[in-house]
């Protein structure tokens, strides 16, 4: 069985529902948007309910209930039924802040597949120092005991970055003691509040280069035990990602406020037409709207991408990223050795300080 | 998936963890196994093969199950399978 590439006729797999940008806490690389939706802004139950429908009409299997913390949705729960209603496999990514075991067990019971929780260092003390947030450790350690003791399968993500990179084997001996299934282990991605943060949170290359390894060893170690995804530190990688699996390809997001983005970081890129869910159904946005087809298929494409033989393979990376390091979003990724900008990315890199956080906040 | 696979206990009873389920997709083409943030296409064979790890049904009786409905050696089916199977235990999609 192989793991899905290329949907044919660009259908989409997965949902991301960033149900609220309201956070506790205020993790320097978080990958919601610099300009937050506000409270007043959010969907209703009812409006979520009519976009889940609309996904799996659609070709969606899995729905990401995401924020922000969703937890700190009073409708969390009927949002999930309704998400399981519509037979959408539904995973929960939380900072496990704002949920308490009570919902959790009424999640449970509501239909909920998966729990991914985010731990941002196997130390107390430098954990709840990267979140912003006294004891948020403590609580997500509990949460995680709650969610194995119904028996719902775990993942435990850990963004990492130079404050945490040196403890990976720490973080994967954490994730099994709390009975994680999976350990998603994600070098910071410099969008938005990070690209802000980068040089506080960019390690060094020789950090960089043992905690490849270390993630490899650690995979051999722990074979059948625990599965250990990792993304590849970007401004050290020599290929771009093939971000999203493509442009308007498999994945669709939906902000708070209901509109619908290719990936998270979409709005970074000025001039795009982003629909709103209140103005369009979700098959008519996926197909028709301006912003998904902005950069569908190799058309827009410049060299040296558009006669790269690994156009179809990474979509000359991500297009944020694009626009972020070069101001142009159909320039070639500069994370691609290719890139006539590539160097740019490594002179980034090299621009490491440990100076205070700016943490997100509302 | 190579024929090295370690053996599976005929009596193992195979199923899919809670979190991992098979379903029918008309919109993505045919059967996909869902599991945690992760879509696995199944082709025909596999679909079959893992319908039958309900649990209840030993490997044991899958593989001679499987041998008859598509009347094949068994041996050959009992590699296959256990490769396959072995496979998707690695990625905790299923439970031996």
């Amino acid at each position: 069985m192989a793991e899905t590439g290329q949907a044919p006729l660009f259908t989409p797999l997965g949902l991301l529902a960033e149900l609220t940008h309201r956070c506790p806490l205020g993790c320097p690389y978080c990958s919601n948007p610099l300009a937050l939706d506000p409270r007043d802004s959010e969907l209703d139950t009812a409006t979520w309910e009519r976009v889940f429908s609309e996904a799996a009409a659609l070709g969606v299997l899995q729905v990401h209930l995401s924020g922000g913390e969703p937890g700190a949705r009073r409708d969390l729960v009927e949002i999930t039924a309704a998400a399981h209603s519509a037979e959408l496999y539904t995973n929960l990514i939380t900072s496990a802040v704002g949920i308490s075991a009570q919902t959790l067990d009424r999640l449970a019971a509501a239909g909920l597949d998966h729990v991914q929780i985010s731990i941002q260092d196997s130390e107390r003390g430098s954990a709840d120092r990267i979140a912003g947030y006294d004891g948020a450790f403590a609580r997500k350690r509990a949460l995680a005991g709650e969610v194995v003791r119904l028996k719902i399968p775990l993942t435990v993500n850990v963004v990492v970055h130079r404050a945490n990179i040196d403890r990976i084997g720490d973080m994967v001996a954490l994730a099994l003691t709390l009975g994680a299934n999976r350990i998603e282990i994600a070098h910071v991605q410099y969008y938005g509040w990070a690209l802000r943060n980068r040089a506080a949170l960019m390690p060094n290359a020789a950090q960089v280069a043992r905690a490849v390894e270390t993630v490899d060893e650690l995979r051999r170690r722990h074979r059948g035990e625990i599965v250990i995804d990792a993304v590849v530190p970007d401004y050290y990688a020599r290929l771009p990602k093939p971000c999203v699996g493509g442009w308007g390809r498999r994945s669709l997001n939906v902000t708070p406020a209901g509109r619908v983005l290719p990936c998270h970081a979409a709005e970074s890129i000025p001039g795009l037409e982003f629909w709103s869910v209140g103005q369009h159904s979700l098959a008519d946005i996926w197909n028709h709207s301006p912003a998904f087809n902005a950069f569908r298929g190799t058309a827009w494409m410049q060299e040296p991408c558009r006669s790269c033989a690994r156009r179809d393979i990474d979509f000359g990376g991500c297009r944020c990223q694009a626009f972020a390091l070069t101001g142009d979003a159909r320039a070639t990724d500069p994370v691609c050795h290719l890139a006539p900008r590539h160097d740019d990315v490594v002179a980034l890199a090299a621009v490491q300080a440990d100076e205070p956080y700016a943490y997100r906040r509302m | 998936m190579s024929g090295t696979a370690a053996a599976i206990a005929p009596d193992a009873r195979p199923r899919l963890p809670r979190g991992v389920r098979l379903m029918h997709s008309e919109a993505q083409g045919g059967w996909v196994l869902l599991a945690p943030e992760r879509v696995f296409k199944a082709d025909a064979i596999a679909a079959e093969i893992v319908k039958r790890c309900t649990g209840e049904a030993t490997f044991q009786a899958i593989v001679d199950d499987l041998a008859k409905t598509f009347n094949a050696p068994r041996e050959r089916v009992l590699a296959d399978v256990t490769a396959m199977l072995r496979g998707l235990a690695d990625k905790k999609l299923l439970e031996l």
